[in-house]
């Protein structure tokens, strides 16, 4: 009789077949969708890329940023600065985004590890704002006022407008699903297996010899890379930067924190649904204006004081179901004992 | 002549950030939360004070008899109503509880009053002078500014450290469940330390409004002054905390002097530093 881990369930086997159907699906979006469409496709791409590099960091990690923007701006302007100083093609640009960044966070992380837990927030917050005041003194990226992608740049993506937004589009794709696939066999791996204890409980993983703050360190510079990536493509495609837009606390922050709130919070598919759910409303509710982000504070208050795990935490509990196999389940490898009696769920 | 009067500039603005960082010094150092919506509630304070000058036809130093109990009340309500559910071991809760609060009040504000800036009018106040010495002037309202803010310490410390409530307060910061044994109502003594830090948010506001124009979006610029002077000085140290809110003036005063566009950056420059070589602060007391 001999045991193994298994991660996929029943549920996970039907949500992957899901997904490759529609990761299929969504790479046929230009044949089926409009100028449009792809546009809004790739913006939720974006937040649903920034929304699960959030969740790592906070809902795993336990590191709950306010900074994140500092990695969206950073890519932005890293995108910009090749591109316009030294003629690099922005495509390019953007894996250069994730590698420098992964460079700047490691001193960034040496500084804010200092702060611990709520002070670490508001930490970030300033690297955020100094990164955002010093990218308004760079003058030949345009200063304060930001500064436009050159048109000859521009057209040497792809000679047609049409053809551009389709490769900008597919990038946006691809980005979001190697971020999510990372995500995934990062959690799989004994890093997740770290993390997964560490957000259970810090105490009981150091007991048990998980290095806590190697292994934070370690998601605070992926996650850094993975942002700045994703800043670097959002602002590849709205071809403009200037520090407010990048680095704004509004658009990169606190959206993302809703999202992975609402959605549910140190749970691979909670970013997703909170995603879905942000951009329904946003798109029925966009005329509100100023009240619309209102509301949504007040529902992410009510979410996190009623329902902590979020609306994907709701669903875990009642029906167990999982879209990634990450669940680890130890299995005996007999015919008659498919589920072991000592099946060790993953719930907090 | 000149760095003399800059330094002095730095040190009378730095009063009005160790009055910002004095609030939220205070609530962390008792129920080991930091307010994010700190900044927000700072510029809803200056609102309300905007609203009371302009139906009383007040002047906004009398206007304080209304807004320190009205703010005390709202942070007395904010406590037992919504926070004290989010205190516990998870810090994420609280964190992400005033986050959402901080927005809700920005765009709350932005609906109301649109994002136009406004002020506060104190009259003759504004510009009258004090001449310190030969050649070195003060305006009268800064002055009176850091006398308030020097005040507003000194009387923290002794409610701290004086007072049956300071009482209240040390012993639920030290061990909540034992001060629940003694008799001591924690929901309560946590909602009087935000009300008395909302007061503290109440004074600090209506001195901002005086001082510069203000608009909705302003909250989380001075929450971030009023966090440096409180990591600058030293955790749980209220005096360091004003000595925190002094060096961050200083060191935006001489940025600005500088370069205009380096004020805000010389204090968070000033902070970083610190952080990088003495990240307890420089008059730590406790220990978290």
């Amino acid at each position: 009789m001999s045991v193994r881990v298994a991660f996929a369930s029943r549920s996970s086997r039907v949500g992957m077949a899901l997904c490759a159907v529609g990761i299929v699906a969504l790479a046929a979006a230009p044949f089926w969708g409009g100028r449009d469409d792809l546009a809004l496709l790739s913006e939720v791409y974006a937040y649903v890329a920034l929304a699960s590099l959030w969740n790592l960091l906070a809902g795993y990690a336990g590191l709950v940023s306010v900074g994140q923007q500092a990695y969206v701006g950073l890519g932005a302007y890293i995108l910009f600065a090749f591109a316009i100083l030294a003629g690099i093609s922005p495509l390019w640009a953007i894996p250069l985004a994730g590698i420098i960044a992964a460079g700047v966070a490691i001193p960034v992380a040496m500084l804010v590890f200092r702060l611990r837990g709520h002070y670490f927030a508001i930490g970030t917050w300033i690297v955020a704002e100094v990164f955002r005041l010093l990218a308004a003194q760079i003058s030949v990226l345009g200063g304060g006022s930001g500064i436009s992608l050159p048109a000859g740049l521009i057209i040497a993506i792809a000679p047609s407008r049409q053809l551009r937004d389709f490769i900008e589009y597919w990038i946006a794709l691809a980005l979001v699903v190697v971020i999510l696939a990372l995500i995934l066999l990062l959690l799989r791996s004994r890093y997740g297996l770290a993390l997964k204890a560490i957000r259970d409980s810090e105490l009981a993983a150091t007991c048990n010899g998980v290095d806590v703050m190697r292994t934070k360190f370690l998601v605070y510079i992926v996650t850094a890379a993975g942002t700045a990536m994703v800043g670097a493509l959002i602002f590849l495609q709205r071809l403009r930067t200037s520090p407010d837009a990048a680095f704004s606390v509004n658009d990169w922050t606190a959206f993302v924190i809703f999202i992975a709130v609402i959605g549910g919070l140190g749970r691979i598919e909670g970013p997703i649904i909170g995603t879905v759910i942000f951009f329904v409303l946003r798109q029925t509710l966009a005329d509100l204006g100023t009240f619309y982000l209102l509301m949504l504070g007040v529902v992410a208050i009510l979410v996190m004081l009623t329902a902590p795990k979020g609306i994907w935490g709701l669903v875990v509990d009642r029906l167990g179901w999982q879209v990634f196999p990450l669940e680890r389940r130890v299995v005996l490898d007999e015919r008659s004992a498919a589920r072991a009696p000592m099946a060790a769920t993953d719930g907090r | 002549m000149v760095w003399i009067n800059v330094i002095l500039q730095g040190v009378l603005v730095g009063g009005l950030y160790a009055m910002f960082a004095a609030g939220l010094s205070l609530i962390f150092g008792v129920m080991r939360l930091v307010n994010i919506a700190h900044g927000d509630l700072i510029v809803l304070a200056a609102y309300l004070a905007l609203v009371v000058t302009e139906t009383l036809g007040i002047g906004p130093l009398a206007s304080l008899i209304l807004v320190v109990p009205l703010m005390a009340l709202i942070g007395y309500a904010l406590q037992r109503l919504v926070l004290n559910r989010t205190l516990g071991d998870d810090l994420l809760p609280p964190l992400l509880v005033t986050f959402g609060l901080s927005v809700i009040i920005q765009n709350g504000l932005l609906a109301v009053f649109t994002a136009d800036s406004q002020k506060l009018h104190a009259g003759n106040l504004e510009v009258a002078t004090v001449r310190l010495a030969e050649g070195v002037y003060v305006g009268a309202l800064p002055l009176l500014q850091f006398i308030v803010a020097v005040a507003v310490i000194a009387a923290l410390q002794f409610l701290f450290y004086r007072t049956p409530l300071g009482r209240a307060f040390r012993a639920t910061a030290d061990d909540p469940a034992v001060a629940q044994l003694m008799g001591l109502d924690n929901r309560h003594v946590f909602a009087l330390a935000m009300a008395v830090s909302l007061a503290v948010v109440a004074i600090a506001g209506v001195f901002l409004a005086i001082r510069a124009d203000f608009d909705p979006s302003q909250g989380p610029a001075r929450l971030i002054f009023g966090f440096e002077a409180v990591i600058i000085g030293g955790l749980g140290s209220l005096w360091g905390t004003l000595a925190g809110g002094l060096i961050l003036g200083v060191a935006q005063a001489i940025g600005a002097h500088l370069d205009p566009g380096w004020q805000v950056l010389a204090g968070h420059i000033a902070f970083l530093v610190i952080l990088a070589i003495r990240p307890e602060g420089l008059f730590p007391k406790v220990r978290t």
